[in-house]
């Protein structure tokens, strides 16, 4: 039999083709209305999708990494991903919720609350897309230090490596203090006892006394701990060191079944329990072409990007999946074109194919990818007698 | 005939981590399941409120050098709910408490736009800062404010905001799919603010939202905490509940507003308030006791007394007399995590001990005597009319009210006090607008 593979679509603006907003069938003036972004999740959970993600960052779009494009013919602009995936939660069931939020100039004491609070709306749905940003605009837009201003396309010498570095390790720490924030209460500290007046078991809340570079927190959690106990991290990653962070799901860019298998080996060996490949799709090539020469340019990604029908995307991912990846993130063109013809299409096939689920088998997005219910560091651990 | 009768505001407060919310009553329910938001907004957007207030507080509270077990404790981030319950209410306002001193404008900023886009028009932030090196071991920042920079950090942070708010202006977002143009300008949303908390420059990421900028809340009581919300507020939660200190602060506040260009109305004053409600004035009242009860336990009681006398009474009896040596005078105060609650703990102290001799209460009468009494008590009748006396007779816009239960606690409120107001002609029968600033009947900015 088929293994089942994931599927999980990442939402942005108007799709990721930088002409998708004029597109006859997109809403271009509809982006920053919660009725956009409801549709498209409410499309995501008719095809019984793990879990979508809402990108985001902390400036403005650009095509351009070391500053602003200028471009007055590409979508700008953004509301908060978390709190369209707040605004959403309460009126989906099943469907997991990953907004992104960057880690470099946030509070992970407020973030870990914030992604915990989305756990409970969506009562065990929650994830986040932990995303590091060097680019020196959004540093400013926080104004506590200055970014250098790095071509981080041309990542060799010694100046750049180190800044990434450094980047990288705060977004360890960061994501080491959300997590170690999630368990600081035990499951179940509540105990209402009218007995002793008491109502928490303050024994069951514990300081997790983190000490960093660049932040130290004291603990515990305002916000008790989340349904899933751990909301599920996750992390776009293009080399090792994203490899490397304590993620549950990592998304990688492979360009064929081949380095897929390479990237998974890798990614695993580093202790990442899912490994899912990014794959950008248009899932009508008429509609690429059209848009490309709207844009002006040929459609560029970092993930390989797929044209074509559903079929022959179902049998990519088929493929790749063989290889030993354990789902993907669509990244669809167009939306919500390319995600109807996921949900019309491509599910279905996928279905035949014995490769993904006829319907929800779990509440929790920790439930729709098996992974194990999560233990609390802090929880003191019964000694048999 | 044109109703000339001043409107009353209401807003409704999610009970807080503190002993005023009954956590042993039966019908307490729980403090952070969704569903509990979900219900009390429900029902305050039923009784047609103006808006649902959320508090907050960025460390557990500690007494004796402990993490403080006796009250309700744990709470969601406030702005992260309230997009949450944008999605299951229509028109009540959506208002909470955000930190200025360990969040950053530009992050704060963009959360409280996107709420306003995401609740078609309803946000609300209530600013306040904190200056204490407690709360600061969670943050970034560590350390702290100097007292006297916690207003000028606030006034800094708001009005950053503001600009950040200002950057697009109405109509930037084009979408013009033949002329191949999506906003007006190539990078819109550009500003620079340098100044003595906040300096910071770049592109700001939400486009003017529907209400312009979202309502701002503010709660001190200090001079220079009543100096900014005349200059920078459009509501104010004061704690002034009586006829007579409310006049005086709602004049004394309101007095300060020509200084800074603004007309009295552009800002409501709306006192925190409790209530308890019976069908006779002596069932309420009995009522009002039972519930002083519950939120006073034994432990509690101790736990109270000890805020005044800043010293560890674990010792002493709750049925027993008061302390017999003098509240310990200090700056290391025993509670850490809330603002202290006694200016002169002596004084207080000496006023204690002769209430408690004249009626002859032991510690945990003296302390439901003296602490957390309930604002309106009375038949539905009694406290329509009280409201409606305030707001009339000019010590208050309306108010802020703070239900002792979760999540019903409001339900007897709506659905005995409303229809009388709304009888009356000083409350809404329905909504008229669908903003928050339309609710108050102040312009969008």
């Amino acid at each position: 039999m088929t293994e089942q593979l994931h599927l999980a679509v990442a939402l942005d603006g108007a799709g990721w083709h930088p002409a998708a907003w004029r597109d006859p069938s997109a809403f271009p003036d509809e982006l920053f209305s919660p009725g956009y972004w409801l549709r498209l999740v409410r499309l995501a959970e008719r095809g019984k999708l793990d879990f979508v993600t809402i990108e985001d960052s902390l400036g403005l779009q650009s095509g351009r990494y070391d500053g602003l494009d200028g471009r007055a013919d590409h979508v700008k602009g953004r509301l908060d991903a978390l709190l369209i995936a707040a605004r959403v939660a309460p009126v989906t069931t099943h469907v997991g919720l990953v907004p992104t939020v960057t880690v470099t100039h946030t509070e992970p004491f407020h973030v870990s609350t914030q992604l915990a609070t989305l756990d409970y709306l969506s009562t065990g749905r929650a994830g986040w897309r932990a995303q590091v940003s060097g680019r020196p605009g959004e540093a400013a837009h926080f104004g506590r230090r200055t970014f250098p201003d790095l071509d981080l396309t041309r990542l060799q010498g010694p100046a750049a490596q180190a800044f990434l570095a450094e980047l990288f390790a705060e977004a360890a720490d960061h994501i080491e203090v959300v997590r170690r924030l999630w368990d600081s209460w035990e499951d179940d500290a509540e105990i209402r006892d009218v007995a002793t007046g008491r109502f928490i078991d303050r024994d069951k809340l514990h300081y997790i006394d983190f000490t960093g570079t660049h932040f130290s927190v004291k603990g515990p959690s305002i916000t008790p701990r989340p349904p899933q106990g751990q909301p599920v991290v996750t992390a776009l990653a293009h080399s090792r060191p994203g490899y490397e962070l304590d993620t549950d799901v990592v998304y990688v860019t492979p360009s064929d079944a081949v380095s897929a298998a390479a990237i998974v080996a890798e990614a695993r060996a580093l202790g990442r329990a899912k490994v899912f490949a990014d794959v950008v799709v248009f899932l009508d090539p008429d509609r690429k072409a059209r848009l490309d020469e709207l844009g002006g340019a040929a459609f560029a990604s970092d993930a390989h990007t797929y044209t074509g029908d559903a079929a022959g995307l179902a049998e990519l991912l088929l493929s790749w999946r063989a290889a030993g990846v354990d789902g993907f993130r669509l990244r669809p063109g167009v939306l919500p074109a390319d995600l109807e013809v996921i949900v019309a299409d491509l599910v279905p096939l996928l279905r035949a194919a014995g490769a993904f689920r006829e319907d929800y088998t779990a509440t929790t997005l920790r439930g729709h990818l098996g992974l194990p219910a999560a233990p609390n560091r802090y929880a003191r651990t019964e000694v048999a007698a | 005939m044109t109703n000339t009768k001043k409107q009353v505001v209401l807003a409704a407060h999610f009970p807080g981590v503190n002993n005023t919310t009954v956590w042993s009553d039966p019908a307490a329910g729980s403090q952070i399941a969704f569903d509990s938001f979900r219900r009390f907004a429900q029902s305050a957007e039923r009784g047609k409120f103006d808006f649902f207030f959320l508090a907050e507080g960025l460390r557990l509270r500690e007494q004796r050098g402990r993490i403080h077990d006796l009250d309700v404790v744990g709470r969601p981030d406030a702005l992260t709910v309230l997009a949450g319950l944008a999605a299951v209410t229509t028109h009540l306002g959506l208002t909470g408490t955000v930190n200025a001193t360990f969040n950053e404008p530009y992050e704060l900023a963009r959360k409280l736009a996107s709420l306003d886009h995401l609740s078609g028009g309803r946000a609300g932030w209530n600013v306040v800062t904190s200056s204490d090196a407690f709360t600061g071991e969670n943050f970034r920042r560590g350390g702290y404010l100097d007292r006297a920079d916690r207003y000028t950090r606030a006034a800094e942070v708001l009005h950053t905001a503001r600009e950040l708010w200002d950057t697009w202006p109405a109509g930037e977002v084009v979408a013009d799919r033949e002329a191949g143009v999506f906003t007006r300008t190539g990078d819109p949303g550009h500003f620079v603010h340098s100044g003595q908390h906040v300096d910071i420059r770049g592109h700001f990421t939400v486009p003017r939202s529907p209400q312009g900028r979202p309502l701002i809340i503010q709660a001190g009581d200090s001079d220079p905490g009543r100096e900014f919300a005349a200059r920078d507020a459009d509501a104010i939660f004061s704690r002034h509940g009586t006829l007579e200190a409310g006049k005086a602060f709602y004049a004394d506040v309101k007095g300060r507003m020509a200084r800074h260009g603004r007309r009295p109305e552009e800002l409501k004053i709306l006192p925190a308030s409790t209530f308890v409600l019976g069908d006779t004035a002596e069932e309420a009242a009995e009522k009002a006791h039972h519930i002083r009860r519950q939120q006073v336990s034994p432990q509690t009681a101790i736990l109270l007394l000890e805020q005044l006398w800043n010293k560890d009474l674990s010792d002493h009896d709750p049925d027993g007399p008061l302390p017999a040596f003098d509240p310990v005078v200090d700056d290391d105060s025993i509670i850490k995590g809330r603002a202290r609650l006694f200016d002169d703990p002596l004084a207080t102290a000496r006023q204690w001990r002769a209430i408690a001799e004249e009626k002859g209460l032991g510690i945990r009468d003296l302390i439901i005597e003296v602490t957390g009494r309930q604002t309106f008590i009375g038949t539905p009748a009694s406290v329509a009319a009280t409201i409606d006396e305030f707001v009339q007779s000019g010590a208050a816009d309306g108010f802020i009210l703070v239900p002792h239960l979760v999540p019903g606690g409001l339900d007897e409120f709506v659905d005995t006090v409303v229809p009388l107001l709304q009888e009356r002609g000083v409350f809404r029968a329905e909504y008229t607008t669908g903003t928050l600033r339309g609710h108050l009947g102040l312009r969008h900015e």
